[in-house]
């Protein structure tokens, strides 16, 4: 058993990764020497060599369209992309490239890419720092969207998804790079990467969330016990798929859903779950599926982002909200 | 394709012929000076440098103060007033030096650390914190001083400053050396590597656009040293794209200044565009979130501390201009002053309301949003009077 971070966690992970298959190679802004400015990839160019850790020149196109070349090479990239809202220059790559290689060649090529994206906001930064884009990669048919909530998930799904030989877009909830919990590397992961989980059992309503909202939402839910509200807590880790199975039968059991994200409210994760929940779950539902979520605006100027994030208190207003039916 | 091409042979070069030159050290560097480290003004056969002692202790005064500002900013930030700042520090020459040929006309388009230019176009240093403090993504109006936003997005810039000179281009804003008009758009050796700054380049060449590529090359993108994004120096890339290039002495405001003033004045001639590579060094961390001392020696801070860029005006003002101490000390007083109503004024800057900035995602406010700003609202002021 070791204490570890979740940006640990995922150092970790890519390590294992590395050290498993040497086709796993390593690329991005400030990734070698400095170890990421999350300190993500730290000591891996000082161990693998700076052909597997890659400081790329400052391209994020190029990031992407060169890790496609190197996929078809049979390589196994893992593009690190510095911040969420300087993933769009390489947007193209990812849409049009990544997403559709295995479509358009009849399946003949694999494009084991994975995109890790530091994602979210909460820690006071500057604009394109804090954005969470996740919709605009599960929307595209071909991509694989996960994010991981805590240091165990993040040690085990950063290893799994550079297994899958489907692209991941893998989402680190910067904020909680810092959250804590044990690891103990011999005992296998619990869930495939495409499985949701059940954090926290709860009867009275479902709080469906991933990455930095997992922690939000579990405080929420010890909160709402104290009122002797029993309120349970799926972290989805997957957005594309959505594990539907544990969505449907986490609903049918409370009856009552809130979806939470950071992510703007408008076609959000949360308007898929709320339309699947609703064709699937019709008649077990004692309300409507709610949602609290980011606002439709462009992510605020930090001094506002406590507000525009959900947190305890909307998390809590949003389950009063489908408690009241 | 297995035909060969009609017409004649086409040219070939071997992988090996390629002109690649490893990285230079800096004392090898071929630049325009024209004021040397030690303070002695030097001759150049292309570019001189024509206005008199006042003007340099214009540009001496315009250093400092940036420098002061910058300083004040940066405490700021240890103190926690500011979440970021993006120290401009060892880059004044080039900003002031390049900022102050431009006419009143021309348009800047700046990354996040031309501060040094916004003070020459006349913006409040306070307007430049507020994306820093995070009360705002940039609070002054572009056009009240002709000083776009500030881009954080590497690159982003240079196309948006080449659409701005084709503009000014079809509305016959060019062509006039004195009256004319010109764009500088400014970027960093890691910008460089951007697809967008090699479209701006292509933009810029086919059209003849009116514009200034002024690359302010402080030898790092963050960790990342100059040769992770060219094997070539900087400014000969333009060559390659069909318009000069050249490079400056960064930390030399007298170079800096004739070299872009010839750029700016064939811009606004028409006879197109330019790219100014200013050799500089980035004397402090990337921002203030960032930790050199993981991938970079101090020998090279040192050693680039003899080229200051200040310094060796001052040492020209005292010894070749004979301006008195009681010069120097009245700028330090005036940056004291500029220092202190930046920190007040920064302290008092108001917090924004969220309802604000929900009315300027759209000109017109979709339904959907007032309501969403209305249940914003009511669901804030629910919270009102629970301290
Ligand atoms: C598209 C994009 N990718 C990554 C970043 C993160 N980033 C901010 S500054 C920077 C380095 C920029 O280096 P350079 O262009 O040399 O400018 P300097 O900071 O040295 O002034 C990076 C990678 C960004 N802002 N935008
Ligand atoms: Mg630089």
């Amino acid at each position: 058993m070791t204490k570890i971070t979740l940006g640990k966690g995922i150092n970790a992970g890519l390590r294992a990764a590395m050290e498993a298959d040497p086709k796993v190679v390593v690329m991005g802004e400030d990734i070698g020497k400095l170890g990421g400015v999350f300190r993500v990839t730290e000591g891996l160019q000082k161990d693998f060599g700076e052909d597997r850790v890659i400081d790329t020149p400052l391209a994020e196109s190029g990031i992407i369209g060169t890790a496609v070349g190197l996929a078809l090479r049979g390589y196994r990239p893992v593009c690190e992309i510095q911040f969420d809202g300087f993933v769009f220059p390489a947007y193209d790559q990812i849409i049009s490239q990544v997403a559709k290689m295995h479509y358009r060649s009849m399946g003949r090529i694999k494009m084991p890419v994975v995109i890790r994206i530091p994602y979210g906001g909460g820690i006071g930064a500057v604009e394109h720092h804090s954005e969470s884009p996740e919709t605009l990669f599960a929307h595209v048919p071909g991509l694989k969207v996960v994010s991981c909530g805590d240091p165990v998930d993040a040690y085990w799904m950063i290893q799994q998804a550079i297994a899958s030989d489907d692209p991941v877009i893998f989402f680190e909830p910067k904020r909680r790079y810092h959250e804590k919990a044990e690891l103990d590397e011999s005992v296998p992961p619990a869930l495939p990467l495409h499985q949701a989980k059940v954090v926290r059992s709860g009867t009275d309503a479902t709080l469906f969330c991933y990455g930095p909202m997992v922690k939000t939402c579990v405080q929420a839910a010890e909160a709402a016990a104290e009122d002797g509200r029993q309120l349970e807590v799926v972290d989805l880790r997957t957005i594309s798929p959505l594990d539907l199975a544990t969505i449907f039968a986490s609903v049918r059991k409370t009856r009552r859903a809130v979806v939470v994200h950071e992510a703007p409210y408008t076609l959000g994760p949360g308007s898929e779950i709320a339309a699947r929940v609703t064709e699937e779950c019709f008649y077990h539902l004692e309300a409507p599926v709610l949602r609290v979520t980011g606002y439709d605006t462009p992510y605020p100027p930090s001094r506002m982002e406590e507000e525009y994030l959900p947190d305890l208190d909307r998390v809590l207003d949003g389950v009063d909200r489908v408690m009241e039916y | 394709m297995s035909e060969s091409m009609p017409g004649s042979a086409p040219e070939v070069f071997a992988p090996h012929e390629a002109p690649v030159s490893p990285p230079q050290a800096s004392e090898e560097v071929e630049f325009v000076q024209l004021l040397t480290p030690e303070g002695e003004r030097v001759e150049h056969p292309d570019y001189s440098f024509d206005l008199d002692d006042e003007a340099i202790k214009g540009f001496y005064r315009d250093m400092t103060l940036v420098r002061r500002i910058d300083t004040e900013a940066t405490a700021l930030q240890r103190q926690g007033e500011l979440g970021l700042w993006a120290s401009l520090l060892g880059q004044e020459a080039a900003q002031v030096g390049s900022a102050r040929s431009l006419n009143s006309k021309d348009m800047v388009f700046p990354t996040y650390r031309e501060h040094g230019v916004a003070w020459c176009q006349g913006v409040d240093p306070l307007r430049l914190l507020g994306l820093f403090r995070g009360v705002d993504q940039g609070g002054w109006d572009p056009k009240d001083n002709n000083f776009h936003l500030y881009t954080i997005v590497i690159g982003a810039q240079t196309l948006h400053a080449t659409g701005y000179a084709m503009g000014q281009q079809r509305d016959h804003a060019i062509g006039d050396a004195e009256n004319g008009e010109c764009t500088i758009a400014y970027f960093g050796d890691g910008a460089s590597s951007q697809g967008d700054v090699n479209e701006a380049f292509i933009w810029a060449s086919v059209f003849n656009a009116p514009v200034v590529f002024f690359c302010q090359n402080n030898q790092w993108a963050i960790s990342e040293p100059i040769d992770r994004q060219t094997r070539i120096p900087l400014y000969q890339r333009a060559a390659g794209f069909g318009f000069p290039g050249i490079r400056v002495d960064g930390n030399d405001v007298l170079a800096t200044y004739a070299v872009t003033q010839q750029a700016t004045k064939r811009a606004r001639e028409g006879s197109g565009p330019t790219l100014v590579e200013a050799y500089t060094y980035r004397m402090g961390a990337h921002t203030t979130s960032d930790d050199p001392t993981k991938y970079r020696l101090s020998e090279d801070l040192e050693h680039w501390k003899l080229k200051d860029p200040i310094q060796r005006v001052r040492a020209y003002l005292t010894r070749s201009a004979g301006v008195d101490q009681d010069f120097f000390g009245e700028v330090d007083a005036e940056a004291d002053k500029i220092a202190a109503e930046l920190r007040a004024g920064c302290l008092s800057l108001p917090n924004p309301e969220l309802t604000d900035f929900f009315q300027h995602v759209y000109v017109e406010e979709t339904p959907q949003l007032a309501e969403q700003r209305e249940q914003f609202a009511a669901y804030a002021a629910s919270f009102e009077g629970e301290g």
